[in-house]
């Protein structure tokens, strides 16, 4: 269970990014922020922010049309 | 790195941005913005035509003319539009509705959105004096919390850091 959800349905590149980033900061080490999405450029964008940032992205899939991802904050 | 401890770690950018209608402005803040939130240490340079960006009212605009590329809505599909159109008044307001009107459409970022997003971020953001000097610009119609600085200003930072970009 995610501790906030982010809704960026609708939200065009990089504001996903930018916007899970700040949710991101307010947060625990630990604690994962769910984020929901409707650009599908967000699934490489996220798996790489991840990646760079060493933040852990615990999954990534697609609901209809909806992706969903689940990051936990490391750093 | 942890909102800005640790700053010597961090990966850094700089970024030269020389051009100011509304479609060249989105490449320096989109990796501007990205860059910082992936922890990257950002310096923006705005000389020429890109020192425009740092004025505090934005009215950019976007010009078909001289622009093969750029392509329009017409006659039900997409298409180029001839130079001797571009040159009509009034087509570069009609061009900058439409696109503005996609921008937000299609749920793309405002140039305003991305530039205060930039300075929250804590986005370094250099004002090229010489242009200021050249363009007669006033600093009071500038954005707050920038930098007026010359070529070496921005060849310190990029001697440091580990990508340079030109737009």
């Amino acid at each position: 269970m995610a501790d906030a959800t982010l809704d960026a349905k609708g939200l065009n590149c990089p504001l996903p990014i930018l916007k899970a980033k700040k949710a991101l900061k307010d947060m625990a080490n630990g604690q994962v922020l769910e984020i929901l999405a409707t650009d599908p450029g967000a699934i490489k964008d996220f798996e790489a922010f991840c990646r760079t940032t060493g933040n852990k992205l615990l999954s990534s899939g697609e609901d209809g049309g909806t992706f969903r991802f689940e990051i936990e904050r490391v750093a | 790195m942890v909102d800005g401890m640790d700053l010597d770690n961090s990966k850094k950018m700089t970024i030269i941005v020389t051009k100011g209608t509304l479609d060249w402005a989105y490449p320096p803040f989109i990796l501007a913005t990205t860059a910082a939130a992936m922890d990257v240490d950002v310096t923006m340079f705005f000389t020429f035509y890109g020192l425009g960006l740092l004025d505090k009212e934005l009215d950019l605009k976007v010009s078909p003319l001289g622009n093969p590329a750029m392509e329009m809505p017409m006659m039900g599909g997409h298409m180029g539009m001839p130079n001797m159109i571009g040159m009509l008044p009034g087509v570069t307001s009609g061009a900058t509705a439409m696109m503005k009107n996609m921008i937000k459409k299609k749920g793309v970022a405002s140039i305003e959105e991305l530039r205060e997003a930039a300075e929250l971020s804590d986005v370094r953001m250099i004002a090229c004096q010489m242009t200021v000097d050249l363009f007669e610009k006033k600093k009071e119609d500038m954005i707050d919390g920038i930098e007026f600085g010359g070529a070496a200003t921005w060849m310190e930072s990029a001697l440091a850091s580990d990508i340079n970009l030109y737009i």
